[in-house]
């Protein structure tokens, strides 16, 4: 490991983790209603919203009202997001003049989108208006985190309350995660993003001309599209100069603010943040990454301060701290030792002076091997899915960690508020075998956990489970898929499993090379993500029901307390079982078999 | 009891025998249903012996051995799993035949109840009246019965009238005989007992099928029925296994089909081939939670059996896992904390009186006083030089004690002594004229703030002589018990009818953590009621027609053997031994049970790993040959497979002595213990098969 390494991914970890209790204790006063500093700004407008839309703050929702609420407010986001992208064409706001997309593919994206998924079948600049990025998508990517940071909160209220029906009220839920939380650091993080050179304009795209010049053979086709061959029989081709690059725009600095921000990870671009004109700088890295957990980190200490004890906010984010770092460590080891088969090409894979060393394939050598392992740890631990370099070109390792993290459910850190009401889901399977193991009938907070409890957090525990091993499997034998699959062998059985499980657990993370604009796979992944995200509300929200009816336990010395290092250990052994029982024979046949090939090995 | 003689109960031969022939009675696919774990190997059991009979009459996918000998050891499993249960159930069953051995058909000399309805006694018209024979089966509530000296109870019910010695040692086991007598709480008798002296008049209490003894019997045959919620929870954690096991074994073979497809594109003689279905049911088998799964029921039942052995009855295995999570411990002093009654330990004169003429008065107020204070009175008199003198050639008579006195004595001669408590005998002596001694009030407050009880004695003259000194002798060993479970988390409070004064001293001589004194049965459901509202699980032990709200109240209730109808039936739980103590080891067999549970899903979810790295590398090897690289234990290819479905199976039958037995429950705090078992069962369970599995593929290898 290079000094330089070590010391930008501490400096990241320390200042992500002195970030977590201001901003905690932030959004803890936002959802208990109290005086957080902007309300004095934001209350009337605040105010204003719930007159306009007719919702009575103070009118508490039991689950399921609260459930009927979100699926409502996704569907009708879902289908207007569907309606934008199919009549682009029509609207304004579309300099390039961009046609309207397929159906399949417009259902795929508003899924994608409406599920804080942001899994792109299809490449920003060539596919959607300036319109369609910033009202279908861009609103998206606030709304569907601030759904998530709301489902948690009724899940906390749940464990917080006692002897009650009601979880909170949706609306007012939605409103000020949107309003107090993720509008303002958003604004904040744009103006810094613009400062180091992110693009924010509604001007069409520029053309400049090239310095260097270039020029390609491209074959011969008559008007049909069929190949010309010339006098010699051989196939015809000419040969193109080209001396002009298009450089696309837009409001792109306001939309990655959010991207990050919101775990959404859909770029404005199609190579996201490895993008120049997305992610220009060290700086920019540095921030894009550090909002990429700071929300999701910063919710554990809300949970803690909600619940009326901050160490069980500090266990869980210590039990996802441990997690990530350890597969960090993984990553970049990887990544650093290189890939055995350059050194037959003869490149120079040490690390010196002038180079990061490693395989760099597939990366930008502005960020080099440790900023572009931390990013694509960072974004598979959440649900975010943006990247800065291309995970398909990682060595076998290197590429296990991000899709074996998606396949741990997204629990660490995970999607803001998907992350943590995932994790708590496991914390109940966690809880019932550890208090089993003392010889209670197991509680949590206070709260007994009871066959309902049990089959709502088993449920939220399988379906992605389920659903990235189907999926895979579907798309591993459906005939017309093969062709989708550029890669042979291991690889590209790869390819479509880190493409499922991305989809399955709404991270959006793309493996590249993957063809999956098309129907099957449009089709396939949307119902995996449509399926991963609402069958995991529901059950959170149910579980949440019933723990806010329950009377709570007083502790005891026979109560098995969940701040301990030993619970946490618990915890993260019950995390890693499950997702290394589920997915160990699936990995065998992927990269464990590409590592174990490679020579040398 | 030793170990050997432990193990040996554990298998014992007769019962073996009987699991054994059970075992394989259990493999009908109705009694498979019931678990889906096991219902899960059961299928797959069916459809490898499919693949065999296919593989021996035509083209297998394997070889037929192979097929074979998977299919064997996965009926093994199965038949262990069912053992394990057989066995559990057979020690139960033992218990409930020597029940029914008790419900001999008994013929029941029953009066006409009518005849009772007057306030008439038998006594009155035992001369005139006889009794009609009936069979005791045939007995309904309400009706009355005569049980005369060598007769069988015929039936659960209230003595009414008289008193006899009852030998109950078909439900308790202890061959001492017990007195049931009319009123008070000692008339509740259980059908199947016999009269040894004397005759009682009993009113039956339970219609036929409803009695004690069925109750028990049901009890103890049918702990295999019913599940608690925290099993119901436990099989929805094992369900979700399974169907995530199911799902990453199922969709393995697509996998391995697409894997096969793109080596053969690079090299169509590579050899690739599919993963075969055995394997994959070999795999799902090891992969699901076959060792607790297997085991789930013989948990259950072993630990309704060690409440049995411990002579409690629970109408309920909720009951039972509730014990476990018991966060208050309402206990009675007397009889439980205390030993019996309270002993005299002291004359106090008062007034300037003579020791010697406190202790005669004492004496004389005492001679016909038979509870057993007024005994130790008469005890402690004689150690002063007064012999025993006879109440009937003095002349006196004996005035007994009475609620509304709260004074008992003597009358002798025109001459009156009273002895009672501080505020009744102050009382006496001024409607005698007297006046209250302040010395006798200074020494009651003394003598009550050493937690002991105060009596006075005064007589008719209005002169206060002094104070006997009532000793409550605190058990041994009960404060270190109580330390014990302050450490498991469990709050203990002593009942009592004394003064806050005397209470609070024998509380603090007994290391309880708070106390109830002035006891009434209100005031005692009401700190119930206060406990519960707090969320708290409280248990408490009763005897008494009295106590029987606070036992319907309380989450675990015990009730004693010894003690009325009424609060047997309120009560959830019985001691056969009616022993107020046992609360505390029912606790630790609830604690016990659940703990069992937890560290066996812990093991058998911890095997996996090992069993992942004995099958997948041979799964794969036709296909990806690299994999051996995973093969760490260094397994024969061709036995590799058959060691991980083997050491699956026999894993089963060598935890059952652990699942009979429990796991040892030490009293420490809960963090402490969840790291000691996460240790054992969690790292255990993690190496255990990496040892076991080598092990038994070695051996494998000598016959291959």
């Amino acid at each position: 490991m290079t000094l330089n390494a070590v010391l930008q991914l501490v400096l990241y970890l320390a200042v992500l983790l002195v970030l977590v209790k201001p901003l905690g204790w932030f959004m803890a006063r936002v959802y208990r209603g109290k005086p957080c500093g902007l309300d004095r700004v934001l209350g009337p407008i605040e105010r204003l919203i719930y007159r306009i839309a007719g919702v009575k703050p103070e009118g508490e929702m039991g689950w399921k009202a609260y459930a009927a609420a979100v699926m409502l407010f996704s569907g009708v986001g879902l289908l207007f997001v569907y309606g934008l992208q199919r009549l682009q064409a029509m609207l304004p706001l579309n300099p390039q003049g961009l046609g309207a997309i397929t159906a399949d593919s417009s259902f795929n994206t508003a899924v994608s989108f409406v599920t804080n998924t942001n899994w792109q079948g299809y490449g920003g600049e060539t596919t959607m208006s300036y319109l369609t990025q910033m009202l279908g998508l861009g609103v998206q990517n606030f709304v569907s985190a601030a759904t998530g940071m709301a489902v948690l909160v009724a899940l906390i209220r749940g464990l917080a309350r006692k002897n009650t029906a009601t979880i909170g009220n949706f609306w007012v839920d939605l409103t000020r995660s949107t309003l107090y939380i993720l509008l303002p650091l958003s604004l904040i993080l744009a103006t810094v993003l613009v400062s180091q050179g992110v693009v924010q304009t509604f001007k069409p795209y520029q053309s400049a001309a090239l310095t260097q010049p270039q020029s390609y053979e491209e074959a011969l086709k008559d008007d049909s599209g069929n190949p010309v061959t010339g006098p010699d029989g051989n196939p015809g081709a000419r040969t193109v100069q080209v001396t002009e690059q298009a450089i696309p725009l837009g409001p792109a600095a306001s939309q990655i603010a959010i991207k990050q921000l919101g775990t959404n990870g859909g770029g404005f671009f199609n190579v996201n943040s490895a993008h120049p004109l997305e992610n220009p700088t060290p700086l920019s890295n540095f921030v894009q990454l550090l909002s990429i957990l700071l929300i999701g980190a910063g919710l554990c200490w809300t949970f803690g301060e909600m619940v009326g004890d901050r160490r069980q906010g500090w266990a869980v984010l210590a039990a996802m701290t441990v997690i990530f770092v350890a597969l960090l460590g993984v990553c970049y080891w990887a990544e650093q030792s290189g890939n055995p088969r350059f050194d037959a090409l003869g490149v120079d894979q040490a690390a010196g002076a002038l180079q990061p060393g490693g395989n760099m394939e597939g990366k930008e050598a502005r960020f080099g091997i440790a900023n572009s392992a931390l990013w694509a740890t960072a974004t598979t631990a959440a649900s975010n899915g943006s990247v800065n370099s291309m995970h398909d070109s990682f060595t076998p390792v290197g590429g296990l960690v991000p899709m074996w993290l998606m396949q741990l459910g997204e629990v660490i850190f995970g999607g803001v508020g998907s992350g943590l009401y995932g994790m708590l889901m496991f914390v109940i399977v966690a809880v019932f075998v550890a208090g089993l193991m003392v010889g209670r009938t197991p509680e949590y907070l206070g709260k007994k956990i009871e066959p309902f409890e049990m089959k709502m957090a088993a449920i939220a525990v399988l379906v992605p489970c389920a659903l990235v091993l189907l999926g895979t499997a579907g798309a591993a034998l459906w005939p017309s898929n093969q062709a989708n699959v550029p890669n042979p062998g291991a690889h590209g059985f790869e390819e479509i499993l880190y493409a499922y499980s991305s989809a399955s657990n709404n991270n959006g993370s793309a493996f590249a090379g993957y063809g999956a604009n098309n129907l099957f796979n449009n089709t396939a992944l949307g119902l995996c993500m449509f399926f991963a995200r609402f069958w995991i509300i529901v059950p959170v929200l149910a579980a949440a029901g019933s723990l806010a009816a329950k009377k709570a336990v007083p502790v005891t010395a026979g109560t098995l307390p969940t701040h301990t290092p030993v619970f946490v250990v618990m915890l993260i052994c019950v995390v890693i079982i499950v997702g290394a029982l589920t997915f160990v024979p699936a990995l065998a046949l992927g990269p464990i078999v590409e590592h174990i090939s490679l020579p040398g090995n | 009891m030793s170990k050997s003689a432990e193990m040996k109960s554990l298998f014992d031969p007769v019962i073996v025998r009987g699991a054994v022939m059970a075992a394989l009675a259990k493999l009908s696919p109705r009694e498979q249903t019931r678990n889906p774990v096991m219902f899960v190997v059961f299928v797959v059991s069916v459809l490898t012996t499919v693949l065999w009979v296919h593989a021996l009459v035509g083209t297998g996918e394997e070889r037929a051995s192979f097929i074979g000998w998977i299919a064997v050891w996965l009926w093994f499993t199965l038949l262990f799993a069912n053992f394990a249960e057989a066995m559990a159930e057979g020690r139960g069953k033992a218990q409930a035949a020597s029940l029914r051995r008790a419900r001999r058909d008994v013929s029941a000399k029953v009066l006409d109840a009518s005849l009772f309805s007057g306030g008439q006694t038998w006594e009155m018209m035992r001369r005139g009246v006889r009794p009609t024979h009936k069979p005791g089966a045939a007995l309904h509530k309400g009706d009355i019965v005569l049980v005369e000296a060598g007769d069988v109870i015929p039936g659960d019910g209230e003595v009414i009238e008289g008193v006899a010695s009852v030998n109950e040692s078909a439900i308790t086991g202890e061959s001492a005989p017990v007195i049931r007598e009319a009123g008070g709480d000692r008339s509740a008798v259980t059908g199947g007992t016999t009269v040894l002296s004397d005759w009682i008049v009993v009113r039956i209490a339970a219609n036929p099928g409803e009695t004690f003894l069925d109750r028990m019997i049901a009890m103890v045959e049918g702990a295999k029925r019913q599940k608690t919620p925290n099993e119901i929870a436990l099989d929805i954690l094992l369900a979700e296994l399974t169907i995530i096991f199911l799902l990453a074994c199922a969709t393995l073979l697509p996998f391995s089909l697409y894997a096969v497809k793109q080596v053969n594109a690079a090299n169509p003689d590579s050899g690739a081939a599919p993963i075969t279905v055995t394997i994959l049911a070999a795999l799902l088998v090891c992969l699901i939670p076959t060792t607790i799964g297997g085991l789930l029921s013989a948990i259950r039942i072993a630990g309704m059996d060690r409440l049995v052995q411990a002579n409690v009855i629970a109408t309920s295995g909720r009951a039972v896992e509730a014990a476990g999570d018991v966060d208050v411990l309402l206990l009675d002093k007397t009889g439980t904390i205390t030993l019996g009654n309270r002993q005299a330990s002291r004359f106090i004169p008062v007034d300037g009186t003579s020791i010697e003429e406190l202790a005669d008065a004492a004496q004389l107020a005492s001679l016909a006083d038979e509870t057993p204070e007024g005994r130790s009175i008469v005890v402690l008199a004689k150690k002063h030089g007064l012999r025993e003198r006879n109440l009937h050639d003095l002349g006196a008579t004996f005035t007994p004690f009475s609620a509304q006195t709260r004074m008992s004595g003597v009358s002798l001669g025109g001459r009156e002594i009273r002895k009672g408590s501080a505020d009744a005998v102050a009382a006496y002596v001024g409607r005698m004229g007297g006046r209250a001694s302040e010395e006798a009030k200074r020494v009651v407050d003394e003598v009550s703030k050493r937690g002991s009880t105060p009596l006075v004695v005064a007589d008719g003259k209005g002169r206060t002589y002094g104070v006997i000194e009532l000793k409550d002798i605190v058990k041994g060993g009960i404060a270190e018990r109580f330390a014990e479970l302050r450490r498991m988390g469990i709050r203990t409070v002593m009942i009592t009818g004394d003064n806050p004064v005397t209470a609070a001293a024998i509380a603090a001589e007994a290391g309880v953590d708070d106390f109830l004194a002035q006891a009434t049965p209100e005031n005692k459901l009401d700190l119930i009621r206060q406990h519960q509202q707090g969320g708290r699980l409280v248990a408490m032990t009763g005897d008494g027609t009295n106590d029987a709200p606070a036992l319907a109240q309380a989450d675990v209730a015990v009730a004693m053997n010894s003690g009325t109808q009424a609060a047997k039936e309120a009560g959830n739980m019985v001691d056969l031994d009616s022993n107020p103590t046992k609360l505390i080891e029912v606790v630790q067999i609830g604690k016990q049970l659940l703990m069992t549970r937890g560290s066996l899903t812990t093991f058998s979810i911890a095997n996996d790993v090992a069993k992942y790295f004995a099958i997948i590398p041979v799964a794969f090897a036709a296909t990806y040959p690299q994999l051996n690289a995973l093969n760490i234990m260094r397994l024969d290819p061709a036995t590799a497979i058959l060691s991980a479905v083997i050491f699956n199976a026999l894993i089963i039958v060598a935890l059952i002595p652990l699942a009979l037995r429990g796991v040892k429950y030490k009293a420490v705090e809960a963090s402490v213990l969840l790291r000691n078992n996460l240790l054992i069962y969690g790292l255990g369970g993690l190496a255990a098969p990496f040892i076991g599995i080598k092990a038994i593929d070695l051996i494998l290898g000598l016959f291959v």
